[in-house]
């Protein structure tokens, strides 16, 4: 349905537009992280990826 | 001596405060999941149609964004959070019901719950046990998500299965990013609402399962 596909659309088009000011702040006031801080995030994501594909497996 | 005794004194309340957040929120996340999956349930029984879920996760958005701020620090927000999340729980349905009549439909539906279980406690555990700070995640998942969002607006248009299937992956490892973030907020006293801490997690729970129902619907070869 195009009607729907619009409607989807316009309401990612304006969360969009709410969301970026609140992306520049925070990209803005952000703390900076060291490389054990990203090794520290970086770890648990690879988890998470190889329990994904552990999940595709098992489908 | 005395100054460490004084230290632990202080920090006492706040640490009291900080594990009172947490209790609540874990709590009404729990009732709030449980409502969704009531929500979802009924949209099922009423064979909603597929445009139910557009409106309902518009809707939600619109009152989480716009009205559940305004009442946050009052009680009117927690019945407020029941109706987003009731809301998104009633969009759920039809997409449940279209995956239910897949041959391999109840397998999917099973596997995603689960495993957005164990990814959100996992983390959370990993959280809680590190208790590490995991501010410095903020600007990053903002842009990321920003950037997610633009993709998804370009593929409603495109119709790429492939790029629904990376935009899917994308989102489970910004989702869990904001599961670290919100969780280490909420420890470090950096959320004390635990009405928008709530709200956050239920999101990136909701936006997980979503996530994992288009990856394995895809990767069990049902799309």
């Amino acid at each position: 349905m195009d009607w729907m596909k619009i409607f989807s659309a316009l309401a990612l088009v304006m969360f969009i537009v709410f969301l970026f000011p609140r992306a520049r702040d925070m990209m803005k006031n952000t703390p900076k992280g060291s490389s054990s801080d990203w090794m520290s995030f970086v770890i648990p994501i690879i988890a998470i990826v190889l329990f994904i594909m552990l999940l595709i497996q098992l489908v | 001596m005395n100054q460490n005794y004084s230290a632990v004194a202080q920090r006492s309340p706040s640490a009291l405060a900080t594990s009172k957040v947490l209790r609540n929120t874990y709590l009404l996340l729990s009732l709030t999941l449980l409502f969704s999956g009531f929500t979802a349930v009924i949209s099922m029984a009423m064979n909603m149609p597929p445009m139910t879920y557009l409106i309902s996760v518009i809707g939600a958005m619109v009152i989480a964004m716009f009205v559940l701020p305004r009442f946050a620090n009052s009680t009117a927000g927690i019945g407020i959070v029941f109706l987003v999340t009731g809301m998104l729980g009633f969009g759920l349905g039809p997409i449940l019901s279209m995956y239910a009549s897949l041959p391999n439909g109840g397998n999917i539906i099973m596997l995603s719950l689960g495993g957005t279980g164990v990814i959100f406690m996992g983390l959370s555990a990993y959280v809680l046990a590190t208790r590490k700070d995991f501010s410095f995640l903020g600007g990053f998942l903002m842009v990321g998500f920003l950037l997610v969002l633009i993709a998804a607006l370009a593929n409603i248009f495109l119709a790429i299965p492939a790029m629904s299937l990376m935009i899917s992956a994308v989102v489970i490892m910004i989702m869990s990013g904001f599961i670290l973030y919100d969780t280490s907020r909420i420890i470090h006293g950096g959320e004390t609402n635990y009405v928008l801490a709530t709200i956050g997690l239920y999101m990136t729970i909701f936006n997980i399962f979503i996530s994992l129902l288009q990856i394995l619907g895809i990767m069990g070869g049902d799309d």
